[in-house]
């Protein structure tokens, strides 16, 4: 186990540099120049070389290619991403205001997707090709080709008609007001995971059905045990630790439902701090959150590889 | 000779080759596969209406027609007007166009750079394979949308950008699947048997491997184009994808929809169906296909 640990930690040495690397290199070759952007929009020529200089200067784009990816690097280890260039706060700062919103609505959208996923995942497995397996996977690949933001729509056009609600101005932490937080939150919540749930649906009913598929439940059953004993104790228990893996899959799944989410009820997290900063050309703010979310991509699925080959044995011996 | 190796045996090439007719074929999955057959016919449908946009549509997508705007549903309007009085149905059906074109370069274009990347890492092996590895390892850390939109980001909103951006993370992900079967197609005793019996390498390549990495190259492009769609959708409706005035459905939702909700529901609700009907008959043709074609799922 521990050979295997240091092997993955390891590996994701090289990823993480290559992700670093590419994120940089992509916003050096935006279109454009970045201090003409910071010093007055596109009125290039009424702007004093001389500034212009100084503005390179003070940024550090005069300097070698090479030296600017070491210092943003440097920094990148300090937790220092720079400043964003639309509000000239400190980009940790910014993000750190938008991140319980985003928290929040991640962990109450991946709970009601486990809620609903799993059991109705279970049970369309364990009722192959019946009715009920059919609405199960109806419901549940209409729910991948629903796209998220029109479910926000939807509740939006809803809770307007219905309710004349309008969107919140202000997010209310759950410390504060915990009923206010729920009536902002429950929309969001639901949209994001409806369709978390179709995918962890899915998945789920996949597993099960290999794994019922496996010698030792037909053992089960050849040893005459009843239908909910080979289910609950045989299948069940080892469908669960390939779903584990789900959670990683899932997390590329959450961030794109909060970016799109997020700006759909106009919340203001860190989903639509990026939609924002791309719209901005903000390019500290999109280096550092894309650098951000790759970053804790990457260990969520160390994580998860981990916690594998915790339960599996057979994985740490490949 | 390895093409005098024919099976002569009546009964044995009986057996082997039950050679279906297209209709049969066809004939077959509507009753093996009903819910493919449904996503089929949507696909058809929405082809037809990218194709017949023109003829069909009774409007000018483009125009704007200010005595018109926010018409609600009616015979003259059947899904009703948008903010500018343009007909909705007809942007929904030009929006056809703008979808399929998107999702069918986007998943070929990532499927078949990716693909071949994957075949060369799988052929070459070593130094080459270590390092287009870690290179997909690299583009696999970032969530799809997330790398579309920094993609989209660099390149400005258009629909020629919005194809590259889409199809920048298929291809790590289409290198692995291609990979993987390579390798394991290789590996096989018939590629061996050929081997031996004195075939070159281009045609162990081109008559053995290849037709058996078709499959799954198939089956990805198919699950990849609903995704693509989807993901054309969510840029265009984040404001990164196609730019006003083209006829993208995600477009179409972004903005206008939500802030003319209690209005003029109707132009909210119309292109999201377009979308979900899209996106939802290429899942369940996409399923279906992977049950025929792969033949590890065959019978289940």
């Amino acid at each position: 186990m521990r050979t295997y640990v240091a092997k993955r930690v390891l590996l994701i040495v090289p990823t993480l540099l290559g992700v670093a690397a590419l994120v940089f290199f992509i916003m050096r070759v935006i279109p454009g120049d970045v201090t003409l952007l910071i010093l007055g929009g596109d009125q290039a020529g009424r702007i004093d070389p001389a500034q212009i200089a100084a503005m390179k200067h003070q940024l550090g784009l005069d300097q070698p290619l090479l030296v600017q990816f070491g210092s943003w690097l440097w920094g990148v280890l300090r937790f220092d991403f720079g400043t964003s260039l639309w509000t000239g706060q400190p980009v940790i700062q910014e993000l750190l205001i938008r991140l319980p919103l985003s928290l929040e609505l991640a962990l109450l959208a991946s709970m009601v997707s486990v809620l609903i996923a799993i059991p109705l995942g279970m049970l369309a497995a364990v009722r192959q090709d019946s009715w009920v397996d059919y609405v199960v996977r109806v419901v549940s690949i209409g729910g991948l080709a629903i796209p998220s933001f029109w479910i926000g729509i939807l509740c939006i056009l809803l809770l307007v008609i219905y309710f004349g609600w309008g969107p919140p101005l202000e997010f209310t932490p759950p410390w504060v007001d915990p009923w206010a937080n729920f009536q902002q939150m429950v929309w969001p919540v639901l949209t994001v995971g409806y369709r978390y749930a179709a995918v962890t649906t899915r998945m789920t009913r996949s597993t099960v059905l290999e794994v019922l598929r496996e010698d030792y439940i037909r053992t089960a059953w050849a040893k005459g045990l009843r239908e909910r004993a080979v289910v609950v104790r045989h299948a069940l228990k080892n469908a669960m630790l390939p779903v584990i893996t789900l959670v990683g899959t899932e997390f590329a799944f959450l961030i794109g439902g909060l970016v799109v989410t997020e700006t759909v009820f106009t919340l203001n997290g860190v989903g639509r701090f990026v939609v924002d900063a791309v719209a901005h050309r903000d390019y500290p703010v999109v280096q550092a959150l894309v650098f951000l979310i790759a970053f804790s991509f990457v260990i969520v699925n160390l994580l998860v590889d981990l916690t594998y080959a915790w339960f599996d044995p057979r994985i740490r011996y490949r | 000779m390895a093409t005098n190796l024919e099976l002569t045996h009546p009964a044995a090439a009986a057996e082997l080759a039950p050679r279906l007719t297209a209709l049969e074929a066809v004939a077959g999955f509507i009753r093996k596969k009903p819910l493919g057959a449904a996503g089929a016919v949507i696909i058809l449908a929405m082809l037809a209406a990218a194709i017949l946009a023109r003829p069909l549509a009774p409007y000018d997508p483009y125009q704007a027609d200010y005595s018109a705007q926010f018409a609600r549903p009616s015979a003259e309007h059947w899904f009703g007007t948008d903010e500018f009085g343009r007909d909705v149905l007809t942007r929904i059906l030009y929006g056809a166009q703008i979808a399929l074109f998107v999702g069918f370069t986007a998943s070929l274009a990532g499927c078949t750079i990716g693909g071949l990347l994957g075949a060369v890492s799988a052929f070459l092996g070593g130094k080459v394979d270590l390092l287009l590895e870690r290179l997909m390892d690299v583009l696999l850390a970032f969530p799809q949308l997330i790398l579309a939109l920094a993609v989209a980001s660099i390149l400005g909103p258009a629909v020629q950008n919005v194809v590259i951006a889409v199809s920048i993370p298929i291809i790590p992900r289409a290198a692995r699947v291609v990979r993987a079967t390579a390798l394991s197609v290789k590996e096989n005793v018939y590629v061996e048997a050929v081997s031996a019996l004195g075939a070159s390498r281009r045609r162990v390549i081109l008559r053995h491997i290849l037709p058996n990495v078709v499959a799954p190259y198939i089956i990805m492009v198919t699950a990849q184009l609903a995704g693509a769609i989807l993901a054309e959708a969510a840029l265009s409706y984040l404001g990164l994808g196609a730019a006003e005035p083209t006829p993208s459905w995600g477009l179409m939702l972004s903005g206008s929809a939500s802030a003319y909700a209690e209005k003029a529901p109707w132009i909210g609700l119309f292109p999201g169906m377009a979308i979900s009907l899209a996106v939802f008959g290429f899942n369940l043709f996409g399923d279906s296909l992977r049950d025929v074609l792969d033949p590890k799922l065959r019978g289940r």
